[in-house]
């Protein structure tokens, strides 16, 4: 199969639902987390009364509203790709998609058109209390919505809750509690929304040093890394504790991830974590070739027990997953792909019944696959059966190891910021270490950069499979042509890229202009 | 009466805009360009624009997962 698609097609449209789900990425994560600093920080307005806390509340609010105008509804080009770029996927898929994002649009029309308007219009119109449970409602309906998209994306790298259903050629959904309770979904739900609060908690952080830095508006900056930083340790000690959640459901679904994570191509027992580590440059360019580390600082046996609870657990490396290993109970990716034939050679046998208008045998055919033990044995390798290369089934390992660990190393430097912060704001000396401050203003696109690698880990980690053991990217795409995607790709890094200087325009304005003075209630 | 309210809620929130008016501009804008351009000519569903029955839609894709040429 590999061979008879144009990979320059297939490269180009990953390239392209890249590219805008990155750019759709830069928008995301200030959202879920500023609206709940801003939801604290009204509380507090709510709880004491006093008006700089109101004042502080509308000014990131503003920020917000900003940041989530011209984010709104960039997640829909998404949508737009999946039915011209990804129809065999789209049609696959089923319901799968399709029940968790009507759920997100239906909410997040009636969340986003309910309350953010009271949020902006109803300062002084609507109780304080009820414009109060507006801001949470808020933060919480941003969150929840969120939920969905990464739910069905959950069920990409774990699909549950599901049987495949011939006739229709799609999957059915047969418990969408399966689906919503993944262990998969729960963690990538709650890792990335904690990934959202700690660049929030950055954000406020760095946009408040700048004001020190300025020497104005101090009392707010004080107030707002106060807040922030608390809620960015607090976010911080949770992000922590669901990504050994999400690492632990890797070790369990996705090995071939993990092992790229990790760079680890032979597997054994106890095996040590890297906590930094280069690789050797080699001319080497074939993806299987192993490779050999220039240096590695480990921390021994905490592979083993953060992805397994056992400081002694075995951990597959590639050659163990590509050349199975029996000992292990891990199967070979040759037999991998002997069951996906099987799963193949029994559909083409089903469509061709069909076609030859054979009742009888196209029935017991579909008997036979929508059985749970042809389910569990042969369909769910299904996307097996189109490789013959195995070289494609390991991930870019140089790509998904540095992305992992640099995200993991800056999770623990904003830990570090915020702790810094929170100490010296609590002792008022904050003013004076300018150079704090000016790190702190440069934290902000490091966020940024941790967020976007958080998803390079997880989508480029799974390669080559667009739904886990199922689908290769190379059976999902449309066959459409090449250049109609290069162009819309240009299009596409046009746009985005205006919408983002927009933002940054507009919102480095705004942060110039700074808080207003109540009675400057306008939006 | 309720909704009379809540339609003047929204009007004079939207008259008293400062900033907010420039990001409705941007808004607009792009919600035009990806539903009435984009959209429509770039981005079809395929498999709506090939086929007209659900029918033909599934052989096509049970064509396509079971092509290992």
């Amino acid at each position: 199969m590999f061979e008879a698609i144009d990979l320059s097609l297939v490269n180009w449209s990953r390239a392209q639902f890249a590219l805008t789900a990155m750019y759709h990425w830069l928008f995301v994560p200030l959202t879920l987390g500023t609206t709940f600093i801003i939801a604290i920080m009204e509380t507090i307005y709510v709880k004491t009364g006093k008006p700089e806390w109101k004042k502080m509340t509308k000014f990131w609010m503003t920020l917000f509203g900003i940041n989530f105008a011209i984010g709104v509804a960039t997640g829909l080009i998404l949508e737009f790709e999946f039915g011209t770029n990804w129809s065999n996927y789209s049609w696959f898929v089923g319901d799968i998609f399709g029940a968790p994002l009507a759920i997100e649009g239906i909410m997040a029309f009636f969340m986003e058109s309910t309350f953010i308007a009271v949020m902006f219009f109803g300062w002084n119109k609507v109780s304080k209390k009820f414009h109060l449970a507006s801001s949470w409602l808020v933060a919480i309906g941003a969150n929840l919505s969120a939920l969905w998209i990464l739910v069905a994306n959950a069920w990409m790298q774990s699909p549950v809750g599901t049987t495949f259903n011939p006739e229709t050629a799609r999957n059915e959904m047969t418990s969408f509690w399966e689906v919503l309770f993944s262990p998969v979904a729960i963690n990538k739900f709650l890792h990335t929304i904690t990934s959202g609060f700690v660049l929030s908690a950055v954000f406020v952080i760095g946009v408040s040093a700048w004001f020190l830095l300025k020497k104005r508006h101090i009392v707010m900056a004080r107030k707002s890394i106060l807040v922030a930083a608390i809620f960015g340790i607090v976010s911080s000690l949770a992000l922590i504790g669901t990504g050994d959640g999400s690492a632990k459901q890797v070790a369990k679904v996705q090995p071939m991830k993990l092992a790229a994570m990790e760079g680890l191509y032979n597997g054994y027992e106890g095996v040590d974590l890297i906590a930094v580590g280069a690789f050797k440059s080699t001319s080497e360019e074939s993806n299987d070739a192993m490779k050999d580390f220039l240096f590695k600082i480990e921390i021994p046996n905490f592979l083993s027990f953060l992805a397994f609870g056992n400081w002694d657990a075995f951990v597959p490396g590639v050659n163990d997953l590509i050349n199975g290993n029996p000992e292990k109970g891990i199967m070979s990716v040759h037999e991998k792909i002997d069951r996906g034939k099987i799963a193949i050679e029994k559909l083409t046998a089903y469509k061709e019944a069909k076609k030859n208008g054979d009742e009888v045998l196209s029935s017991s055919l579909v008997n036979e696959l929508t059985s749970e033990n042809f389910q569990e044995d042969y369909f769910r390798y299904l996307g097996y059966g189109h490789v013959n290369d195995t070289n494609f089934l390991i991930p870019n390992i140089p790509l998904v190891f540095y992305s992992f660990h640099v995200m993991v190393m800056l999770g623990f430097l904003f830990l570090l910021v915020f702790v810094l912060a929170l100490w010296w704001v609590l002792r008022n000396k904050l003013d004076s270490k300018k150079w704090f401050l000016l790190i702190a203003i440069f934290t902000i696109p490091l966020a940024y950069l941790a967020t976007e690698l958080g998803w390079v880990v997880a989508e480029f980690g799974r390669q080559p499979w667009v739904i886990q053991d199922l689908m290769p990217t190379t059976t999902a795409v449309s066959q459409i042509s090449a250049v109609s995607v290069q162009i819309t790709f240009v299009l596409f890094a046009v746009i985005f890229t205006t919408l983002l200087i927009a933002e940054v325009g507009i919102m480095i304005k705004q942060i110039k202009i700074g808080p207003k003075d109540e009675g400057g209630t306008k939006s | 009466m309720i909704i009379r309210k809540v339609f003047d809620f929204y009007v004079e929130g939207f008259k008293r805009m400062t900033w907010g008016k420039t990001v409705w501009v941007i808004i607009l804008v792009k919600l035009f360009i990806m539903f009435f351009i984009l959209k429509l000519f770039f981005f079809p569903n395929i498999l709506k624009k090939k086929f007209t029955t659900d029918e033909e839609r599934s052989n096509h894709v049970l064509e396509n997962i079971t092509n290992t040429k």
